[in-house]
């Protein structure tokens, strides 16, 4: 009997899914050596179905997606419960993703800029319920949680594959270790590591040329009239989250023109990636005057969001006041 | 890490610090806090003592070390600035690795600073425990030694540099010594008398500075600026730039005839403080060493006047070939060091700044070092005190102290020599020529030797003091009664009297602004290049203030002088011969050990992203372009951590201050943060 594969997706958006199916052919070889027992995307499935199942009797579960309803919560817990392996799968399970960046909003404002903006038409007010009363019945949602959090702040996991979405090279490397645990050629690798990246930073993969870093502005890409196709994007004046973002996408967004945002996480060993990234860029600011440095800084509208564009949720900060002192 | 293997035994060793620390903390209680809370990290006793310091307190450490099989140490005292290296010695005396044990500061961090018992008892508890849950992650290091290449550069030729020099020639080492200017000398050649005793400056200087000029270990680049600093203590490589002085010193005899010859006058605003005259082709001063002048190309005609002007110097010039160069060129000369002492000295405060007293506006309001100028005897007036017309005595003169110094508009530092300076003056106008001096003064500071004792002389001198800060100094007669009694000319000293409580306006001929010391213009530049800091008002930054003034946070580079802040003649010259000496040890030793702190690359992890190549405050950094990794060199780094901080991929790593380190250090720091609220 082949042992079971699922993969399951929690608050995200889909594109960790649709990279799997990316990796074309190679996911014939998935479905020969596993038997594929839970993927919600990709066959009908029910929850009572994996409730039923032994514990520890999924071999692997890719878990995307962060942790923001009770819903996801419970299934996290569940899926922990009936997977001898435990893959945080992207960015979102890892660390929060740009979701995690409503950790800087109580519920509340959250559901305020969905509902009520001046860019959505609800001329009723309308505001999801967690509980409605139709003629059918009751109709439930699950809760929204505080805050996000991370597969690991929710229960125990096992490996990590990076990205938004994880590269579709990179995924097919990993199930190819995979399978081959599977046929007893290989090891697993040791717990807690992270598969499918490289050990070193998107500069290591980066064909732009690089010189020593003296910034004396920062833009947005948009402002910028003309960007040279050879040098390093942060010295020209770029906010390049790749000094401080793990390798393993081979640079894809600097070698084409546009700045590293930082999906693949922190480098090795770096325990939060906004506060490295943000004080290297400190680090190189070449003004000594606090005028002069705010008018550089000035170039950052949003600093938040861009130095912890994807890491937020796992970062020391994790959350601001507003959202973690928000009672249901 | 060892954690798994053998059980490590910590000692804690609280000081009371006399009543420094027992007095605001609880040092027993904190003893007893390691000794049982953190039995179960490792805490095998904990002692406190009166002075963990003294010989007793240190062979308690070395006793227990041996007796209790301790592994790793930790000493709540004072900052580890000032004990560190005492405790490491006991531990290594004891046969421990001396990078094992650690300090708590809970003098400096807690004593010091809380007044509350309870709460700075409960944090000397938390930053005990942090302590020792870093010491645990410590490893053992070893110190790195480097050899001392004993030719050594002295910068600046003062009195501070040429006694420095001397010094470490005298035993018998090689010294190079850069100065800026054309001759050795510094502030002090242009001097008349020096405090207290009145003897005369060159007569006691021109020895000096003609035996660091003859001395053959001592090699002298005068007109020259030290360009560029490579390497590390015992290890430096100096790029020297030898100005084009435009006459050959090697053919040159020093016979004066060019300077005799040359045509064009100008006013020598360096050395004559802009009183007197020099050539385009000149000495800086008679006795100039070494004995070649130079020549001036903004004012010489052979090169204002389009090629081939005038060349009287190069025509009379009885040397063979021809000492004059007009196309020399400046030249670069690259030297190998082991130690560096920078005594650079100082600039005078500009009085223009300070309006209201009207230098640069009123003729007769003059600089102290103008005076300076005027009572020499081969100055410009040829030793007679002389308005600015040159010709007429002053009968009515004031001194006015702290011009610029001891202001908050200006410097708030006090300079140090002015008042002596001052009262000199005053002596030497009277003497010279019998007017009345007045001087304006904040407060009098006479502590050196025989200092107080020169003020009670010029005091019996008659001489007048009106305790009072200068409000202004102007040629406005108040109405036409005050113009006559006073006559034209006269100028106005506004000054409150603070002693007899009233408002004075004393006339007089001649106004002497004793200036300030300031930091040389350039000492941030300097600084850089030599790889050490100054302070926010601009002097250069001693390693400790008190205890250790002339070593820098730069291994191997010293500091002797005003360079550090303002000094009279005898603190100058006991400063050169201290960093002789210290130079001399480190020569003696051959080589040296230094603290292993420092960072490192793991050039797997490091992507090559360069963002830390220009942030080394010591040069440390260097790219490799062939391999795309940055590297650091571990006997330039003085593991000041910029570079760790900066690391986006935290590829750079600092030795004794890793993350595992100072997570495990906050960890232990916040152990009691439920029970203990009051802490934070």
């Amino acid at each position: 009997m082949k042992p079971k594969f699922a993969m399951y997706w929690a608050a995200s958006c889909g594109g960790c899914e649709i990279a799997v199916l990316n990796i074309d052919e190679k996911v014939l070889d998935l479905d020969a050596n596993f038997d594929v027992a839970f993927w919600p995307a990709a066959m009908d499935a029910k929850y009572k179905d994996v409730e039923a199942m032994e514990d520890q009797s999924i071999l692997v579960t890719l878990f995307n997606g962060s942790i923001r309803t009770d819903e996801n919560e419970h299934m996290a817990r569940l899926l922990r419960r009936k997977s001898k392996l435990l893959v945080a799968f992207g960015s979102c399970a890892n660390e929060g993703c740009i979701p995690g960046l409503a950790n800087l909003s109580s519920r509340e404002s959250i559901f305020e800029r969905a509902y009520t903006s001046p860019s959505t038409e609800n001329p009723q007010h309308l505001r999801p319920l967690v509980s409605c009363q139709v003629p059918e019945g009751t109709l439930t949602l699950p809760p929204l949680q505080p805050v996000i959090r991370t597969l690991d702040q929710v229960v125990e996991v096992d490996y990590h594959v990076p990205g938004c979405p994880p590269e579709s090279h990179q995924i097919a490397a990993v199930l190819d270790v995979l399978i081959q645990v599977v046929k007893g050629e290989a090891e697993l690798p040791p717990k807690g590591a992270v598969l499918g990246a490289g050990n070193s930073t998107v500069c290591d993969e980066c064909a732009r040329k690089r010189d020593v870093k003296l910034i004396d502005r920062l833009s947005r890409i948009q402002d910028l009239p003309q960007l040279n196709t050879t040098d390093c994007l942060l010295e020209q004046g770029l906010l390049c989250a790749g000094p401080a973002t793990r390798s393993g996408c081979n640079s894809r967004c600097p070698n084409v023109g546009a700045p590293c945002i930082g999906c693949y996480g922190a480098a090795p060993g770096v325990l939060d990636q906004g506060a490295r990234l943000m004080s290297a860029i400190a680090s190189v600011v070449d003004e000594n005057e606090p005028d002069a440095i705010d008018r550089v800084l000035d170039g950052l509208p949003d600093p938040a969001g861009s130095f912890y564009r994807f890491s937020l949720a796992h970062s020391l900060l994790r959350a601001n006041r507003e959202a973690f002192d928000d009672k249901p | 890490m060892s954690d798994q293997q053998k059980p490590e035994r910590i000692g804690v060793y609280v000081c009371h610090c006399g009543t420094n620390i027992a007095g605001v903390v609880d040092v027993e209680a904190v003893a007893h806090f390691a000794a049982e809370d953190l039995k179960d990290r490792g805490v095998v006793l904990a002692r406190d003592y009166t002075f963990m310091c003294s010989v007793a307190g240190q062979e308690l450490i070395e006793q227990d070390i041996h007796e209790q099989q301790l592994t790793r140490v930790v000493v709540a005292a004072c900052s580890p600035h000032l004990h560190e290296k005492t405790f490491r010695g006991v531990c290594e005396r004891s046969g421990m690795n001396p990078y094992l044990s650690e300090m708590a500061s809970i003098r400096e961090h807690v004593a010091w600073v809380h007044t509350d018992k309870v709460a700075a008892t409960a944090k000397a508890k938390a930053i005990v425990s942090g302590t020792v849950e870093r010491v645990l992650k410590n490893d053992p290091l070893e110190a790195i030694r480097v050899p001392i290449d004993a030719q050594t550069l002295v910068v600046g030729g003062g009195i501070a540099g040429i006694q420095a020099a001397l010094e470490v020639a005298e035993a018998g080492y090689e010294v190079i010594l850069v100065e800026r200017e054309a001759s050795l000398g510094g502030h002090m050649a242009q001097f008349d008398k020096t405090f207290p005793t009145l003897d005369c400056a060159a007569c006691i200087l021109t020895p000096k500075m003609a035996a660091a000029g003859s001395h053959p270990k001592i090699h002298l680049f005068t007109w020259s600026e030290v360009e560029k600093v490579e390497g590390f203590v015992g290890n430096y490589t100096v790029t020297v730039k030898k100005k084009p002085r435009y006459v050959d010193e090697d053919v040159c005899t020093g016979c004066g005839i060019c300077v005799e010859k040359c045509p064009i006058l100008v006013v020598d605003d360096k050395f004559e403080a802009g009183i007197g005259y020099r050539k385009a082709i000149y000495w800086p001063f008679a006795q100039a060493v070494p004995n070649l002048p130079v020549l001036d190309t903004e004012t010489c005609t052979y090169y204002i006047g389009g090629k081939g002007g005038c060349r009287a110097c190069e025509k009379f010039c009885p040397t063979v070939p021809n000492s004059i160069l007009f196309d020399q060129k400046e030249e670069r000369v690259t030297l190998r060091v082991g130690n560096i002492v920078l005594a650079t000295g100082w600039d005078l405060f500009d009085a223009r700044r300070i309006p209201q007293y009207g230098y640069g506006r009123l003729a007769n309001v003059f600089t102290s070092l103008e005076l300076e100028r005027m009572c020499n005897a081969a100055g410009p007036t040829g030793g007679k005190v002389v308005m600015r017309d040159g010709k007429s005595a002053p009968q009515r003169v004031a001194i006015v102290h702290c011009v610029g110094s001891r202001d908050r508009n200006y410097n708030r530092h006090c300079s140090a020599i002015c008042c002596m300076q001052s009262l000199k003056t005053a002596h030497l106008v009277k003497e010279r020529t019998g007017a009345e001096v007045y001087n304006f003064y904040i407060d009098i500071r006479t502590p050196g030797k025989e200092y107080d004792e020169f003020y009670q002389r010029v005091l019996d001198d008659g001489i007048h003091f009106v305790r009072g800060k200068v409000a202004e100094i102007t040629d406005i007669p108040f109405d036409p009664a005050e113009a006559s009694r006073n006559g034209a000319g006269t100028l106005y000293v506004q000054v409150e009297d603070t002693l007899a409580g009233m408002q004075r306006r004393i006339p007089v001929d001649m106004v002497v602004l004793s200036a300030g010391l300031e930091p040389r213009r350039d000492s941030a530049e300097v600084g850089k290049t030599f790889g050490i800091a100054c302070s926010s008002n601009g002097w250069f930054i001693e390693k400790h203030a008190k205890m250790d003034p002339i070593a820098t946070m730069t291994e191997g580079v010293f500091i002797a002088g005003c360079a550090a802040g303002p000094k009279d003649i005898p603190a100058s010259v006991s400063q050169g011969s201290a960093a002789a000496a210290r130079v001399l040890n480190y020569i003696r030793q051959g080589e040296l050990a230094l603290e292993p702190v420092r960072a490192s690359v793991l050039a797997e992890q490091c992507s090559g992203c360069r963002l830390c190549n220009g942030l080394c405050p010591f040069n440390a950094i260097s790219f490799d372009a062939a391999r795309k990794v940055t590297e650091i060199n571990a006997a330039l780094c003085q593991g000041c951590g910029t570079c760790v901080a900066a690391c986006p991929a935290g590829a750079i790593q600092g030795t004794g201050f890793s993350n595992e380190q100072l997570f495990a250090q906050i960890e232990g720091l916040l152990r009691d943060f439920s029970r203990a609220p009051e802490v934070v």
